[in-house]
């Protein structure tokens, strides 16, 4: 899968969920967001970036796909 | 099967509570106050003889042949414009009377060609019908005295020929073209014996605004405005009712036959979603369904360079099912997928997804929703609870305001655009928010209160804008909100919308409309009693288009606009069965139902009927399996109904996956552009030719009816079937009302939905269960469908889309469809439609087309950042500076060589409204335009050199 463009469509879910104060339950919210919409692939490929690199995904992003590794 | 033909009770029907008794010929009588005489009789089977009356229009009372006698009454009052009263006593039979219509119709006659016997009426014309019920024998007056008999035709209609010489001037067009279709294009010229049916300014049919809806034609007592299929062929001698494939109104009409020979499609009067309405693509445009580019013949082969080669059946499936299984084999369970279309009917979508799931083993299911209102599935599902349209189309004439937004309902939903212009004429004010001048701004008799001219992509900061009005000027409707809506969310959302960064003052600098005109808007939506939103994929089709449904319900909720008739959220969707394919479960992360494929309870429901372990992680969605196959692990597709090819977003990117797979398996009716690059080709039925159901934007599920053979042999369920069994997977329906009993069983809001209480119903709304048998015209009255019952309010904060103007691409191109033709034009570019519309034309504003050089005509370059096409120009003040305007209905225009692939970021829905671009005068076509037609030829070539379609 196209990374680059992976990254663009976390980001765009961040950019939503960003809008909640609670910044925790917003990194939720990501999370939540990619695993109930993202085929496996693209989440075992943006984790994998995340876990490498993650240097493109906005901050409250990575967050949330840091805990999206940890409960894979 | 018989013609079965509808009763015409002469006036409309009246629904006032009150009752009024009275008397006709002796009997009793009861009817609604306001009820006409005429009405009232034939209510009880007496047929008063009449010409210029019929139960579409309002009654004129011109004609006079329904004369009455009324004890107690002086004269002969007409009974069409009398209004039943307590204890009247009618007579409409005795000699005086009669001589009176004998007179009338003696006078009509003496005007009329007496050509019955060759006129192409003849066994449906309401003139001779009245000369045998008058006992008409003779005609005493000069035959060679002035007349009309040599009165010209207008033959100029495709569909339709206009004969005045046969004109008996009873106006019933005139009053159809505005009560009915509301657009005004008919008048009576001159006055006495020169009157006339006059279209536009003494114009021809086709250079009038006439849009060729038909509802003149039917409305003709004569054969002056008749359809050309009829004289073509004769009167139709038995019909059946069935659903229209078009767009998401989902007429439902009477296909008139003569064998197994369409003759004419008449929108049928108890259709609920039309009410005996239609436009001109569903009444006139069918022919595609016999057109020479049908392909009728199984076709293989093993590379897109191949030519075709005509199979049977069996080898085409078998091979079909041999190659999936293949890639399966070799790349993995999730290397192939499939795609349904909102052009299938429920029971096929239905099959395609229960295919992938159980035979293919995985979630990669998708249908073309996804690139039109899945962010309508997923933002009113978060916060009402289901994915759906709140009303139904009836609900606009209790309506008070009417927002438009983002969607242009006469020509996308021209029969609904007639129901809303019909209540705007009585009054109800408009909001349009759309960066266009549709034809809802200002058309006759309609104007819009408040024109949000918005630029394109700034729909969420302009709703939030309209909410912040309503939050800071005390607008909101705190019992709605305080009963209905979960507290705490609203809370936030109080706060979140309230903040000044909100305000109609700040937002115009990005949305470009002024604040008082917001301001405005959003009072008269807040406080004008019912307020009624209805939008398209203006709104959807943006990085933000989830967003902004989130607001739009945000709104609603807010103002207490939902729960009742009159109010609502209204998706208007693109597709006959754009709701039904969503509701069947052909997302990839939801099964039939919008329940999560990851959900135990749901997952183990379907996992026992179907005998078979499902995956519990979403699948692909479509531009997924782009991006998969692109990337080497998408290697087969069975699409059915769909052509990703022409209307998927950045279009070279969507041609590069399908050359990348090794199996692409077309089921359709054509060799559509998908089907240039495919290996297998499954012919596929149309709508005439198979059994099955749509469900239309109101949730409407409506009878689809075979009214002929399939001319490739199945039915398109019985091919998904037939590559399910060969796939391994067993599926053994032998009528799509089987496989409806088991959607039903397996899904709650559709588990009193049977074949049997459609037929009995005419059509029937979900929910449709124990507690709503007879399903639900109005959702969430008494409570959402979410846990607890409570809408939910989100946050909306408005996100610029990376797609920005820049000195290289400074202009916003937007896209939307014509009335003539239908999306990717594959049927209706096949009909007579083409004579409105036949290329696509890119509308540009007089400035800038003057800073460019460009006039009318001129062919111009459109250039974005994902590639570039060439269109003719159209100069328009419709668009604004600084936005140009497609429609997308032709292959060969390449609208989406220029779009990008932004999408929504909740549901990956294209941003097909929002392209930078510039645009430049140009001579010649562009570079993607010349290769598609080399490949286009050599693939017409490759069909043609294996294979003989019909």
């Amino acid at each position: 899968m196209n990374i680059e463009r992976l990254i663009k469509m976390a980001n765009d879910i961040g950019d939503f969920f960003n809008a909640e104060s609670d910044k925790e339950a917003a990194s939720v919210g990501i999370r939540n967001h990619i695993l109930r919409s993202w085929d496996p692939r693209m989440r075992r490929e943006i984790i994998d970036y995340c876990e490498k690199d993650g240097t493109a995904l906005h901050g409250i992003v990575k967050t949330a796909i840091d805990d999206l590794a940890r409960s894979s | 099967m018989s013609m079965n033909k509808e009763q015409d009770f002469g006036t409309p029907a009246r629904t006032a509570s009150t009752l009024v008794n009275l008397e006709i010929d002796g009997f009793q009588v009861t009817a609604p106050a306001g009820t006409s005489v005429m009405r009232a009789a034939a209510s009880i089977g007496i047929d008063i003889p009449k010409l210029c009356a019929t139960d579409s229009v309002e009654p004129f009372g011109s004609c006079r042949l329904c004369v009455v006698q009324i004890e107690g009454a002086r004269g002969m009052p007409a009974s069409c414009i009398t209004p039943v009263a307590e204890g009247m006593k009618v007579v409409t039979q005795n000699k005086k009377l009669a001589d009176v219509r004998r007179g009338i119709m003696e006078l009509y006659i003496s005007d009329h060609p007496l050509d019955c016997l060759t006129c192409s009426a003849n066994g449906d014309c309401e003139l001779q019908d009245m000369a045998g019920a008058v006992g008409l024998r003779e005609v005493r007056y000069n035959p060679q005295g002035e007349n009309h008999l040599n009165a010209v035709k207008d033959e100029s209609n495709p569909y339709f020929s206009f004969d005045p010489s046969k004109c008996i001037v009873c106006s019933r067009c005139v009053r159809a073209c505005e009560e009915t279709q509301g657009t005004f294009a008919l008048t009576i010229d001159g006055r006495g014996f020169d009157s006339k049916v006059s279209p536009g300014q003494n114009e021809a049919f086709m250079d009038s605004e006439c849009v060729s809806c038909g509802a003149c034609v039917q409305a003709c007592p004569t054969a002056t405005l008749m359809e050309k299929s009829v004289i073509e062929h004769g009167q139709p001698e038995h019909a059946v009712v069935t659903t229209c494939a078009y767009c998401g109104v989902g007429c439902s009409f009477r296909a008139e036959m003569k064998g197994d020979q369409v003759i004419r499609m008449v929108p049928h009067k108890d259709g609920k979603a039309n009410h005996g309405h239609s436009c001109v693509k569903g009444r006139f445009a069918f022919g595609y369904a016999t057109h020479k580019d049908r392909i009728t013949q199984p076709m293989i082969r093993k590379s897109i360079k191949d030519p075709w080669q005509e199979v049977s059946w069996e080898e085409a499936i078998s091979y079909a099912a041999s190659e999936l299984k293949r890639i399966q084999a070799n790349y993995g369970i999730g290397a192939i997928g499939g795609i349904t279309s909102s052009r299938c009917t429920n029971e096929e979508t239905y099959l395609v997804q229960k295919l992938v799931r159980a035979g293919f083993g995985n979630n990669n299911v998708d249908t073309c929703a996804r690139v039109c209102h899945s962010p309508t599935g997923y933002g009113l599902k978060q916060t009402f609870g289901e994915s759906s349209g709140t009303q139904n189309f009836d609900s606009v004439m209790k309506a008070d305001v009417i927002m438009v937004i983002g969607a242009n309902p006469t020509d996308g939903h021209p029969v609904f655009g007639s129901l809303m212009k019909k209540r705007l004429r009585q009054g109800a004010k408009l909001v349009v928010i759309d960066p266009r001048g549709i034809d809802l701004v200002k058309t006759p008799h309609v104007k819009a209160d408040y024109h949000l001219k918005l630029r394109p992509g700034t729909n969420v900061a302009l709703i939030n804008a309209i909410a912040h009005v309503v939050v800071t000027e005390n607008l909101v409707d705190q019992d709605f909100v305080q009963e209905r809506c979960e507290k705490a969310a609203f809370e936030k959302w109080t706060t979140f919308i309230a903040d000044p960064r909100h305000a109609p003052e700040v937002t115009e600098a990005v949305t470009g409309v002024p604040a008082a005109d917001v301001r405005a808007a959003a009072r008269l939506y807040a406080t004008g009693a019912n307020g009624a939103i209805y939008y398209g994929l203006g709104v959807t089709e943006h990085s933000q288009g989830s967003t902004t449904v989130i607001g739009i319900a945000n709104l609603a909720m807010a103002t207490g606009n939902l729960g009742r008739e009159g109010v609502g959220v209204n998706p208007l969707r693109g597709q006959n069965n754009v709701q039904g394919s969503c509701d069947m479960g052909s997302f990839p992360h939801e099964f039939p139902g919008y329940r999560h494929v990851s959900d135990t309870e749901t997952r183990t429901l379907f996992e026992n009927d179907w005998n078979v372990i499902l995956e519990s992680e979403p699948g692909l969605r479509i531009p997924n399996m782009f991006d998969a196959a692109s990337d080497g692990t998408f290697k087969g597709l069975y699409v059915e109904g769909e052509d990703i090819a022409q209307s998927d977003p950045d279009i070279q990117h969507v041609h590069h996956a399908l050359r990348e797979m090794e199996c692409v398996i077309v089921q359709d009716l054509f060799l559509n552009e998908t089907a240039k690059f495919a290996h297998v080709f499954l012919p596929g039925s149309s709508f005439l030719e198979k059994n099955g159901t749509f469900t239309n934007a109101e949730r409407r599920i409506s009878p689809v009816r075979k009214v002929m053979k399939p001319l490739g042999g199945y039915e398109d369920w019985e091919i998904t079937q037939l590559l399910s069994n060969a796939m391994g997977y067993p599926m053994n329906y032998s009528h799509p009302s089987e496989i409806m009993a088991e959607i039903a069983r397996l899904t709650p809001s559709f588990a009193s939905v049977s074949y049997e209480k459609i037929d009995r119903l005419g059509s029937v709304q979900w929910p449709c269960n124990d507690e709503t048998p007879d399903g639900t015209p109005t959702m969430h009255e008494q409570s959402f469908m979410r846990p607890g019952g409570k809408g939910l309010f989100m946050l909306t904060e408005y996100v610029a889309t990376q797609e920005r103007t820049t000195r290289m691409f400074p202009l916003i191109l937007t896209t939307g469809r014509i009335l003539s033709q239908y999306n990717v034009g594959a049927q209706t570019r096949r009909t007579e439609n083409v004579a409105w519309h036949s290329e696509d034309r890119l509308e540009i504003h007089p400035h800038d087309a003057e800073d460019r050089g460009i006039v009318n005509d001129d062919w111009v370059g459109i250039k974005s950042r994902s590639g570039e096409t060439v269109l003719r120009a159209l100069i328009s003040e419709r668009v604004q500076p600084g936005v140009v305007y497609t429609t997308f209905h032709f292959p060969e225009s390449g609208a989406n060589v220029i779009t990008t692939d932004n999408s929504d970021w909740a549901t990956n829905c294209p941003e097909y409204k929002v392209t930078a671009v510039q645009v430049a005068k140009v001579s010649q076509s562009s570079e993607w335009q010349q290769k598609y037609e080399a490949f286009s030829q050599q693939q017409l070539e490759l069909l043609e050199q294996g294979s003989h379609h019909a």
